[in-house]
């Protein structure tokens, strides 16, 4: 566990020499073995038998890298925190392989795989201070003394707890309890560092607050992180990369951008963002639907020379402080939201307008 | 001004029921039994004056031929023994109640109800007809010597009742639900993801029943261990039945003096003496506790 800073520093190099390219990083993964953190391979969870069972996770397969900011993102009963717990050795793949640094772990439990978990309800042990709570994990390991009490004190430091050492859990508030969570897990510097939807019980401010802090803390200590989340702007915020997930199968995995920019299909582009998801053969594509994102979309009052926009009619318009919202129903039907900062004045509902679409704005979304 | 003497007023009255039923049902029986240790017994049952220490007396000492007194451990004895009877029942109760109530409070809700209800089962039936069920399982002719017998285990009945394990037995049996009720309660409330917190940090099983299940428990650890210990001090129906009387215990003893012996001084003595031990010991323990509580 000591080596761990020194096999994460090239890490480092090469992720920031291929941040260009999407495509380099897939090519580290099947290159450098060193990179593979976790790989979960063709991974099935069924809770239940036979016809009525429940398949939480269908044919899973997914690397993590190491030293990277991994996110689990998706609607509740997705699978994504059944993969989470996978990891952590709480459950048992009900077929295929999960590896860690390269070894087989389906058959390690919990207390022997170099993994810790942040609760979503922190799961603080009551009984105890916030400084015998983070010195569980290494006492447990067998480490006494100053060894424990200098690393309780460097972890309390690294979540900005120092002066409440002394307290118990009960009397701290909801985010100082996050804090030494995530200071406990961190305390025995485990290869992998799971959390369950840690900001989901704090409050807005609290939530952005922590977002920045986990994003340091992540950068500071250089252990790899999976977050399960089903917030999309947390994820996109925070993430090295993210798998979207749904239904038990990862339907899309890559950099905060590339699902933003690229969604793969029509609830990628739905779940991360906002986006108006038209037929395709409305813009002369062969796939099925295109979908373009509110921000990119162009409204006019009059047809410009080109006739490439198509014509509609206002429904509604929403104020909402730093951009305008407006939702236009196109001729044939379908409607699309529009949301810009400059938009033209004197739009009302039935106002007939033109929205144009630029090309390089619409996504084609292959189902 | 004249609103708070009119608010202490009424206070008073709404606590006033309960004051009385407090000083109806405890503290006129305590004072009634304080008063009659301090008289003369009357032959035919009853008290009588003058008042007297003479019973307190008499629990150390015996009274000679000539009159002298002399240092007699017969009666401290008999409080000794029940003393230790109580603690071994208590910690019997502790190792097998600790167990049980994890099992139950870590099963579903649906079960862990139908759990508690047949803990508390017993206590739809008297606790005379309940030990005497114990006379019929365990004498010669009994259930288990049955059983005994028919596996080949033993070539003669073996000898249970009348002796202080099957005292011990019959008092454990009795106390088991007083342990266990208080412990379920305690582990109930815990959160199952403290489990699985300390297992994800690298605790054993024995880790996590010694840091983490035990203190989480102790709170009805210790209220179970007073519910068992008091009432098994001062037992004498398992004693009576199960011990058959030989060897007497200090609950049995006070029933006797105020029954066959007709010494309702002595009787009510005991009484006062064994009640002083117990508010003693729990002082004591809720001290321990508050002086434990402080420094951590």
């Amino acid at each position: 566990m000591q080596s761990l800073q020194t096999v994460a520093r090239p890490e480092i190099n090469l992720r920031v020499g291929s941040e260009g390219q999407s495509q380099d990083q897939s090519l580290d993964i099947e290159t450098d073995s060193s990179v593979r953190l976790v790989q979960v391979q063709g991974v099935t969870k069924a809770f239940g038998v036979g016809p009525t069972a429940l398949k939480a996770l269908d044919n899973v397969s997914l690397t993590i890298r190491t030293n990277e900011f991994f996110t689990l993102l998706g609607p509740s009963g997705c699978g994504k925190t059944t993969l989470l717990r996978l990891l952590a050795g709480f459950e048992h793949p009900t077929e295929g392989a999960i590896l860690l640094d390269n070894k087989h772990v389906v058959n390690d439990p919990p207390n022997k795989r170099p993994v810790n978990t942040v609760f979503q309800s922190y799961a603080l042990f009551p009984h105890m201070s916030v400084e015998q709570n983070v010195a569980f994990g290494l006492e447990r390991l067998g480490q006494r003394g100053p060894e424990v009490a200098e690393r309780v004190a460097a972890m309390l430091k690294l979540v900005r707890l120092e002066a409440l050492a002394k307290r118990r859990p009960s009397q701290l508030s909801g985010g100082q309890q996050q804090r030494v969570a995530l200071a406990r897990a961190l305390a025995p510097q485990p290869r992998l560092l799971l959390l369950d939807e840690p900001l989901s019980a704090l409050d807005l401010k609290l939530r952005r607050g922590m977002q920045v802090e986990l994003k340091r803390i992540q950068r500071e200590t250089g252990i790899t992180f999976v977050l399960v989340t089903h917030d999309q702007e947390e994820a996109l915020s925070m993430s090295d990369r993210i798998a979207v997930m749904d239904h038990g199968r990862v339907l899309q995995l890559g950099r905060p951008s590339d699902i933003y920019e690229r969604p793969n299909c029509r609830f990628v582009a739905d779940f991360i963002g906002e986006a108006n998801v038209l037929p395709g053969s409305l813009f002369g594509f062969k796939a099925p639907y295109v979908a373009i994102r509110p921000e990119r979309v162009l409204l006019s009052m009059k047809q410009d020379p080109e006739n490439s926009g198509l014509p509609g009619h206002v429904v509604e318009v929403v104020y909402l402080g730093a951009t305008t919202s407006c939702t236009v129903a196109l001729q044939g039907g379908p409607l699309v939201k529009v949301e810009r900062s400059d938009l033209p004045t004197g739009l009302v509902p039935d106002r007939p307008v033109i929205c144009r679409f630029p090309h390089d704005a619409l996504l084609p979304l292959e189902s | 001004m004249a609103a708070q003497p009119r608010f202490r007023d009424r206070a008073l009255l709404l606590a006033g029921p309960a004051l009385l039923t407090i000083v109806i049902f405890m503290v006129l029986p305590m004072a009634i039994a304080l008063v009659y240790s301090f008289m003369t017994a009357s032959p035919y049952g009853g008290v009588e004056k003058p008042y007297t220490a003479g019973a307190y007396v008499r629990f150390v000492y015996d009274r000679d031929l000539d009159d002298s007194l002399v240092f007699d451990t017969t009666y401290l004895q008999i409080f000794a023994r029940s003393l230790i009877l109580a603690a071994l029942t208590s910690l019997g109760c502790l190792l097998i109640g600790l167990p049980m109530a994890w099992y139950v409070a870590t099963r579903r809700p649906v079960q862990r109800q139908i759990l508690v209800l047949l803990v508390t089962i017993p206590f739809w039936t008297n606790l005379l007809i309940r030990t005497y069920c114990w006379v019929l399982l365990l004498r010669d002719q009994g259930l288990v010597n049955n059983v005994l017998l028919w596996l080949g285990l033993t070539k003669a009945p073996i000898t249970f009742l009348y002796s202080d394990g099957a005292v011990l037995l019959g008092l454990i049996y009795s106390s088991l639900p007083f342990m266990v009720l208080p412990i379920y309660g305690a582990l109930e409330k815990m959160d199952p993801r403290l489990v699985e917190a300390a297992y994800d940090l690298y605790a054993d099983r024995w880790a996590i029943m010694r840091k983490l299940v035990w203190p989480l428990a102790k709170p009805g650890v210790a209220a179970g261990n007073l519910l068992v210990f008091v009432p098994a001090l001062g037992a004498f129906l398992q004693p009576d039945i199960l011990g058959g009387g030989k060897k007497l215990m200090i609950g049995s003893l006070i029933q006797q003096q105020f029954t066959t012996g007709r010494n309702w001084a002595f009787g009510a003595a005991l009484s006062m003496i064994l009640m002083a031990f117990v508010l003693g010991a729990m002082m004591w323990s809720a001290w321990r506790r508050a002086a434990i509580a402080v420094p951590v």
